[in-house]
């Protein structure tokens, strides 16, 4: 017997794996919450059928989205992660001692359930004692703060379904007001390849140019999301991510990473002219 | 309410087996359950369209109903507790002008508040009857019309004893209910019917804890918008009627204007939302509330903005509040409703209601969820943080009290010419002028033109409302009545 994954990447594209077993399947108020375990990726989790982490690439994902603007500015204390119930970005951020509160606001409370039983590798650090857990809509939760966060990482699903909310310009304007003056917000920015995302990374851009006089985009390689190619928005207030970087700084904390490096620092910016010329592009 | 009948939707039953019946149609609509128009069945979806068909025996016939459309009606009724119940497809401006055709004739006087929807003035147009107006009280603060007192009513009464009937807003379009049950008391004694406009009330017959429906309060006829807030299809509703009146009469005024091809998409769909909200309305409308009350919760918690609700009540001009209103004064932040309602259309891509001098209103209905609520209540404090600004030079009020130089009908119909606005102060209107929505008239014809109301349409117009009415798509000119 074969039992495989599949995932429609596009109308006419599939991206399939091979699975052992189907550990959890469950239905909360949001989503289809689906575990798999597979020889080729290890544990992994989707969300109404779309991939969310793997144990074999996840670190990739929660390197870039985490350690980019914490090397850009080592002074960060006080961080606000919007999603990421799987835990990893939470538990990136804790290997920073001078961090001194996480805030983590999960729509799903289900989603932490699910992966503290099966995904122990993200869902590690999400008792450490800076962290707080609200199970609440990001978009709520930021409304009613000013002044507030170094760093805003939102680790969303993508912006249909529950996610939505959180590619929206009320969204990045509430986040602009909730962060100190010289705060910074990364988000996933989704895909350019292929042209539904690529739209919704537009969107997104747009959006948060409205209101952060820094705006740059910078990519990663994951395997198993649409296309591999997927990309992360960093926008502040003052700091540049790419001059205002201490390398050497960051280098004597002694992180130990996978993917991140301070060479990948710089050069993840660099972006492949289409993906140069669609950030450019304005769309209605 | 017979809960065992209400599970039955025999409208949408007999389109199931019809489906099962793969008839051969050589009769209309021409597109034969689409296959003749490729692109729109693409569009709609096989399934519409194999139910888009023409009155035949076995789906029996809108204009004399006797097997399933009256079947329809009959639970339908029970459903709202109403004698009896007629279902409509001509929007629920058909509904309105069927009720007052019904009872009154050319020349006969009715009474009705001036903030009704323009359909009920056109009714007047067409049956010549002679509007009476009720100065409905305005709240100054919020600058919107509110509901009759019972002093208005009972002057307007003694005064007009021969009127034919008695025409109330159940709710306004603010959400803003009259003492219903004492104006149909009153009317009733002195031999007049009570017509109720319930475009914004049809929970009122479902949920628990709301204002008193039109039905359970007396009232003789009432034009139900399904469409609005009960799930059907855009343009259906129901016209439900008390015993006072004859079923066979009514069907007649009904059938003078309405299609011969009636939609059994909008028929279908009055009758599976009756059947939901029969059986679940209670629950769906204790969400709307709650939902409703959530966001004003929040929307108050902001600053600035004021979502007013049941702490308008007087006992009298303002009886009762309907609370799955989501209505909002902005005038506070410096912003005209209208302004606000561009900008959440424009630069956040939500929809709301309507949007008028000083206030917005989101419409909460069974289709809402939290999420959605939120991007509403995120966007105004994002608005008001980006746009807020000093409100000296704001128009405050919203309601003009008309002067009613000539009968609506006769207005109408009398010699005109055009004038540019600015030229037609003094003179009486021809034709309406209105902001669409709520559709309430600035100007009816045989009203008197003043220099108070050209100053309220052209600000209206520099704010940004959608006006409607003239002959002139621009409203720039005006036709007035030459006397």
């Amino acid at each position: 017997m074969e039992l495989w994954y599949t995932e429609q990447h596009t109308d006419n594209v599939r991206f399939s794996i091979k699975v052992d077993k189907h550990l959890f399947s469950g239905q909360s108020e949001f989503q289809r919450i689906d575990v798999f375990q597979a020889k080729e990726f290890g544990t992994f989790f989707t969300l109404d059928g779309l991939m969310m982490v793997t144990e074999k690439d996840e670190f990739i994902y929660h390197d870039m989205i985490v350690h980019v603007p914490m090397a850009t500015n080592l002074q960060i204390k006080n961080v606000l992660v919007i999603g990421g119930g799987d835990g990893g970005t939470v538990r990136e951020l804790t290997r920073y001692n001078t961090v001194e509160n996480i805030d983590m606001v999960e729509i799903d409370k289900l989603v932490v359930d699910v992966c503290r039983e099966f995904l122990a590798l993200t869902a590690c650090k999400l008792d450490d004692p800076r962290v707080h857990l609200y199970y609440e809509d990001g978009l709520r939760f930021v409304r009613s703060k000013e002044n507030l966060y170094d760093l805003i990482i939102v680790d969303s699903t993508d912006p249909f379904g529950p996610g939505e909310g959180l590619f929206t310009k009320e969204f990045y304007g509430n986040c602009f007001k909730a962060l100190k003056e010289d705060g910074i917000l990364v988000n996933q920015h989704e895909s350019p390849y292929y042209v539904g995302y690529a739209k919704s990374m537009q969107r997104a851009h747009q959006r948060i140019r409205e209101f952060f006089p820094v705006c740059r985009v910078y990519q990663a390689h994951i395997p198993t999301y649409p296309s591999g190619h997927w990309l992360f928005g960093f926008a502040s207030k003052t700091l540049d991510p790419l001059t205002n970087v201490d390398a050497e700084a960051w280098n004597e904390l002694g992180i130990n990473t996978q993917y991140y490096n301070t060479e990948i620092h710089q050069g993840c910016f660099a972006l492949p002219n289409y993906v140069k010329q669609l950030l450019a592009a304005s769309i209605d | 309410m017979d809960v065992l009948k209400q599970n039955k939707a025999p409208i949408y039953e007999a389109l199931q087996k019809y489906k099962t019946m793969r008839v051969v149609p050589f009769d209309v609509p021409g597109h034969k359950q689409g296959r003749g128009n490729p692109e729109l069945r693409e569009f709609l979806g096989d399934n519409c369209l194999s139910v888009d068909v023409n009155s035949m025996k076995p789906l029996d016939n809108l204009g004399h109903p006797v097997s399933v459309i009256k079947e329809a009606e009959e639970l339908a009724a029970d459903a709202f507790g109403a004698h009896h119940a007629f279902l409509m497809v001509n929007g629920t401006t058909s509904a309105v002008q069927a009720m007052i055709m019904s009872v009154c004739k050319r020349g006969d006087k009715i009474i009705m508040p001036r903030n009704v929807h323009k359909s009920a003035i056109n009714a007047l147009i067409i049956s010549g009857a002679i509007p009476v107006y009720v100065n409905p009280g305005v709240n100054r603060e919020l600058g919107i019309p509110l509901g009759m007192s019972m002093n208005e009513v009972k002057k307007v009464i003694d005064a007009n004893p021969d009127a034919k009937a008695i025409f109330v807003n159940n709710p306004t379009y603010y959400g803003i209910c009259s003492d219903l049950r004492k104006i149909a008391e009153l009317a009733h004694r002195h031999n007049m019917f009570v017509l109720a406009d319930e475009a914004h009330g049809t929970h009122f017959y479902f949920g628990d804890d709301m204002p008193v429906s039109a039905m359970a309060a007396g009232a003789d006829m009432a034009a139900v918008s399904m469409h609005k807030t009960g799930g059907s299809l855009s343009q259906s509703s129901f016209l439900l009627i008390s015993s006072c009146l004859s079923i066979g009469h009514v069907r007649q005024i009904i059938n003078l204007t309405q299609t011969t091809s009636g939609s059994y998409l909008l028929l279908s769909s009055l009758d599976i939302s009756r059947r939901n909200l029969a059986l679940d309305g209670e629950n769906i409308f204790a969400k709307v509330t709650s939902l409703a009350e959530y966001g004003r919760e929040e929307i108050n918690k902001i600053g600035g903005y004021y979502a007013f609700s049941k702490e308008l009540s007087n006992g009298d001009s303002v009886y009762d509040f309907d609370r799955t209103k989501l209505s909002v004064h902005t005038r506070d932040i410096g912003l005209a409703g209208v302004e606000v309602y561009d900008i959440l259309r424009d630069d956040y891509g939500i929809q709301i209601e309507f949007g008028d001098i000083g206030n917005i209103l989101a419409i909460i209905s069974v289709g809402d969820r939290a999420l959605a609520l939120e991007r509403l209540v995120s966007s105004l404090s994002e608005i008001k943080r980006l746009y807020m600004r000093d409100k000296t030079g704001m128009f405050d009020h919203e309601y003009i009290n008309p002067e009613v130089v000539i009968p609506p009908q006769k207005a109408f119909y009398s010699n005109q010419h055009s004038v540019p606005i600015r030229a037609g102060a003094g003179f009486v209107s021809g034709e309406f002028v209105m902001a669409y929505p709520p559709g309430i008239p600035i100007l009816a014809p045989g009203e008197r033109i003043t220099a108070e109301i050209i100053d309220y349409i052209s600000y209206s117009k520099a704010k940004g409302s959608f006006l409607t009415g003239t002959e002139d798509m621009m409203i720039e000119n005006i036709r007035i009545v030459e006397e």
